[in-house]
């Protein structure tokens, strides 16, 4: 038995020969989606795609991989993959398309492109993304740089709720993003002197192991947990983590502000904070401490339904560890009080004295401050045209500039009303919103139909581009591509290692060919992709070296990311001065931003606008809580649906209800049920989980089927298990961020012949939607 | 400890402690027998969740060798480890002889040991 690294194999260079195969050592991000970049050893032969393993050498992962990425070879060589550029040649929804070169699909988009700048105003050009893919930059640099849009969106991710309001919230209060100490910022890794293991991690709104969300590798937990680390966990389900945990609070969906009040209460009134920190480094704390008072365990457990004393016993978990670091997630971000929350749990990262300690709270930035990401581009958008962003002004932290993106809701209306202006195009690069992020799914799928030109660049034959686009084209995945990642930390080469497959083009590839068509004044200094990489690389006082070399480094880990105590050290101002890049130079729990934005500046509870306390009426029909989008392993999102291997493993879209539940309503496990409310409904399968609160149901996302008709109605079935037939758009707080994803209403019913006889898909596309009237 | 013809019997050792059910053991095994669907190598099974009589839960996950693993003989030739322990998202598996995977259980509760 041997746990040592066989070096003969195992080697630390970027490429050698093993017999038959050429070994790339490198890392992997996009396509497939995902938000980490594990290190892996790819084995190709003639160019093509033979093996995967995951690197063992690289700090970051240590050899292992998820099931996705083991599954690296059926993904790539996937019979569904786009091959070639293809034209709509039927009406849209028909599915019918002709292959065309990408000279011809380039010639359509300038066309296109010209005739709008002519017409109409290159703003009404919009892009839409999809979430922490390495498609950010690319579809930013073909908006702004290439066709002069200032308008770049998530993909009709309601309310922007997907990280960008915890973000938002560390980056006002604390000027830097705050991460989960697992000792990822440096090489050594739990080897490193300086390094200590956080005594408590607060695992809250997410479920890591299975979602590795915001670039964090879920099992970098289960590392703390064999070294001693105690948990706590605040979710609504039953998780493996929740079940190993010393407190498991199990929240009603959508009142995380609240419970973070209470722990707060706790903790500020048995004085448990660092009266150092709190005294030298923050700005505020007594307006928080009055703010709390009202927020007693008692009130807390009634909105919660978490009880007193495990709130109790949480905060004083939490408060008294000498580290305790916070692993959050997606849940904080889906709810109408998504802002508060973020900031209510910043302030408690803040207050016990975690900010940027070993087994805290690190300040992290990209490595080497690279990559603008979906930011790239603004420097080329005059403040005339800044003027044009669509919804922004009604925005003040969307006109700030705290997020790049103009609000996807306004969007929406904008479609809808045609004001300030018709959208003209949508270009969507990498996400598939119908299927996955849009909230009321249906009410998108008409609005984009509505638009004249709508072009696809993805991997498969998606919904989204059968029901609206014009133009699909097709990209290259990730083994073959050369890009890079500087999301945290490390730096990392992504190396292209297998030929693309038939005429797919990477992401860089198509930025460099419209950019040289279209606006050849900003692109004649590049001429291949790498050229590109170069340049981004080292712009702006980056790294000193090209992308080859970093290829052959692997990875590079910036000494500023592992640095501890930045603020006391002056490592992050531009003045040099110690303390945080906020206007106070404090760490704000009153945020003065709030105040000029004209936003209560301390967090509060906010009930979601669906449920028992407001909308009593409406639970008499509807009386179940659903949430919505807990993970699955072998799939991101709406992706890997087309890969045998992993539908062995997720066959169908799962319900979770609990079995008391179930047996009231006479639902067995494994039987067909409607959820519905009064914007749509959509069929799952039941499962029965006993850690789910009787009153709570919770339904899969991002279903479609690959394997059914693509034309409408039937449209690979997007809407028949669509939970985002029951979501909503255009509902948030008043920070404009956060929309209750996972935290709605709905009824179960049981599917009978009688009740399924037009399934949703049809009733979306063909019966004009479900009825509801938006109010 | 028994000897299969003067050859050491090898094994897996699990810490299902740590079990996640991540499924990686199992994708790794069909892609290295080049199994088709519905076929394993290794299949994790699941105990739980159910809840104790002091309140806290059980729910194990362990990864169960099927009669079509042969612990990788071709990688372990090479001088590597089964794909299985390679990848294993939680570092939860072992191959070694029985003998030193027997001595290994002794560091820890909640091991089990496969013999092949």
């Amino acid at each position: 038995m041997s746990e040592e690294i066989n070096k003969e194999l195992y080697k630390t260079a970027a490429r050698w020969q093993e017999g038959e195969y050429e070994v790339t050592r490198t890392a992997v991000w996009t396509a497939p989606g995902c938000h980490c970049s594990c290190g892996v050893l790819l084995y190709t032969k003639n160019g093509k795609l033979e093996k995967i393993e995951g690197d063992p050498n690289s700090p970051v992962n240590r050899g292992r991989l998820c099931l996705r990425c083991i599954n690296m070879v059926e993904q790539v060589y996937n019979p569904e993959r786009l091959k070639w550029p293809l034209k709509r040649v039927g009406e849209r929804g028909e599915n019918k398309w002709e292959r065309i070169t990408w000279d011809e699909a380039y010639d359509l988009i300038e066309s296109k492109y010209n005739d709008i700048k002519e017409n109409h105003g290159v703003e009404s050009i919009v892009t839409l993304v999809g979430t922490g893919r390495n498609a950010m930059w690319q579809p930013a640099v073909i908006t702004r740089t290439i066709f002069g849009s200032p308008n770049v969106s998530f993909g009709f991710l309601s309310a922007d709720s997907c990280y960008q309001p915890r973000m938002t919230a560390n980056l006002i209060k604390a000027g830097d993003c705050l991460i989960a100490d697992c000792s990822q910022t440096h090489p050594l890794r739990e080897a490193r002197p300086e390094w200590k293991k956080p005594e408590v991690i607060l695992v809250w709104g997410n479920n890591p192991l299975v979602s590795n969300g915001d670039g964090f590798l879920g099992h970098w937990l289960v590392d703390m947990m064999r070294l001693g680390t105690k948990l706590i966990v605040v979710d609504p389900a039953l998780t493996w983590l929740a079940a190993r945990a010393d407190a498991w609070l199990k929240i009603r969906p959508g009142t995380d502000a609240a419970l973070a009040l209470g722990i707060l209460h706790v903790v500020i009134n048995e004085k448990l904070y660092d009266e150092d920190f709190v005294e030298n480094w923050t700005y505020g704390f007594e307006e928080l401490v009055e703010r709390v008072q009202e927020y007693t365990p008692e009130k807390v457990a009634e909105i919660t339904w978490i009880p007193k004393d495990l709130i109790i016993k949480a905060a004083r978990m939490y408060a008294n560890a000498n580290n305790g670091a916070i692993q959050w997630g997606l849940a904080i971000d889906m709810q109408m009080a998504a802002m508060e929350a973020s900031c209510l749990i910043t302030d408690l990262m803040a207050i016990t004295g975690n900010i940027d300690v070993p087994g805290g709270m690190v300040l992290q930035r990209y490595a080497y401050n690279r990559g603008k990401k979906y930011g790239s581009g603004l420097e080329n958008i005059s403040e005339e045209m800044l003027l044009k962003r669509i919804g922004t002004y009604e925005s003040p932290i969307h006109e700030s500039g705290y997020t790049p993106f103009i609000p996807p809701d306004k969007l929406l209306e904008t479609m809808e009303s045609g004001l300030p202006y018709p959208v003209q195009m949508l270009w969507m690069q990498g996400t598939n919103p119908i299927a996955n992020m849009a909230g009321e799914a249906p009410r998108v799928y008409a609005a984009m139909k509505k638009v004249p030109f709508n072009v696809v660049v993805d991997l498969f034959m998606t919904p989204t581009a059968v029901a609206c686009a014009d133009l699909v084209l097709p990209v290259a995945m990730s083994v073959e591509r050369n890009s890079f990642r500087s999301w945290w930390t490390p730096l990392r080469a992504l190396t292209k290692a297998a030929d693309t497959y038939e005429d797919t083009k990477t992401d860089e590839q198509i930025v460099l060919d419209l950019g040289k068509r279209i606006r050849p004044d900003r692109f004649e200094q590049y001429n291949t992709d790498v050229d590109f990489l170069d340049d981004f690389l080292k712009d702006d006082d980056g790294v000193d070296y090209d992308f080859a070399d970093l290829v052959e480094k692997v990875q590079d880990w910036w000494d500023w990311d592992y640095t501890y105590k930045k603020y006391e050290k002056g490592l992050l101002r531009q003045d040099g001065q110690p303390g945080f890049v906020t206007p106070t130079g404090k760490y704000e729990i009153t945020s003065t931003l709030f105040d000029v934005w004209g936003f209560d500046s301390l967090g509060f509870h906010i009930e979601p606008n669906e449920g028992p306390h407001t909308t009593p009426e409406l639970m008499k029909e509807y009386p179940l809580i659903l949430t919505t989008g807990n993970r699955l392993w072998g799939c991101f999102h709406s992706e890997h649906r087309q890969m045998p291997t992993m539908r062995e493993i997720h066959p169908q879209p799962m319900m979770d209800i609990n079995p008391e539940t179930a047996a009231a309503l006479g639902i067995n496990e494994g039987d067909w049920v409607w959820i519905e409310n009064r914007r749509g409904k959509c069929k799952q399968i039941a499962r029965f989980n006993v850690g789910l609160d009787p009153k709570v149901v919770r339904g899969e996302h991002g279903w479609w089927f690959p394997e059914k008709e693509g034309a409408e109605p039937t449209l690979f079935g997007v809407f028949d298990s669509n939970i985002n037939n029951l979501t909503t758009m255009g509902v948030h707080g008043p920070t404009h961020y956060g929309a209750p994803y996972k935290s709605t209403i709905c009824k179960v019913y049981k599917v009978t012949p009688e009740n399924d006889k037009e399934l949703p898909s049809k009733i979306v596309t063909k019966l004009g939607g479900f009825g509801y009237v938006k109010r | 400890m028994s000897k299969d013809n003067e050859k050491s019997r090898y094994g897996l050792l699990i810490d299902y402690e740590y079990c996640t059910n991540c499924h990686s053991c199992e994708v790794a095994c069909k892609k290295e027998l080049d199994l088709q669907v519905g076929q394993y190598g290794i299949k994790v099974v699941e105990e739980g969740p159910r809840q104790n009589p002091d309140g806290s839960w059980e729910w194990n996950y362990i990864p169960v060798p099927t009669s079509l693993c042969d612990l990788c003989s071709k990688r372990v030739e090479e001088g590597r480890k089964p794909t299985c322990v390679h990848h294993c998202q939680s570092n939860v598996m072992y191959y070694g002889t029985i003998e030193e995977l027997a001595k290994k259980m002794e560091e820890k509760p909640k091991m089990v040991l496969f013999s092949k």
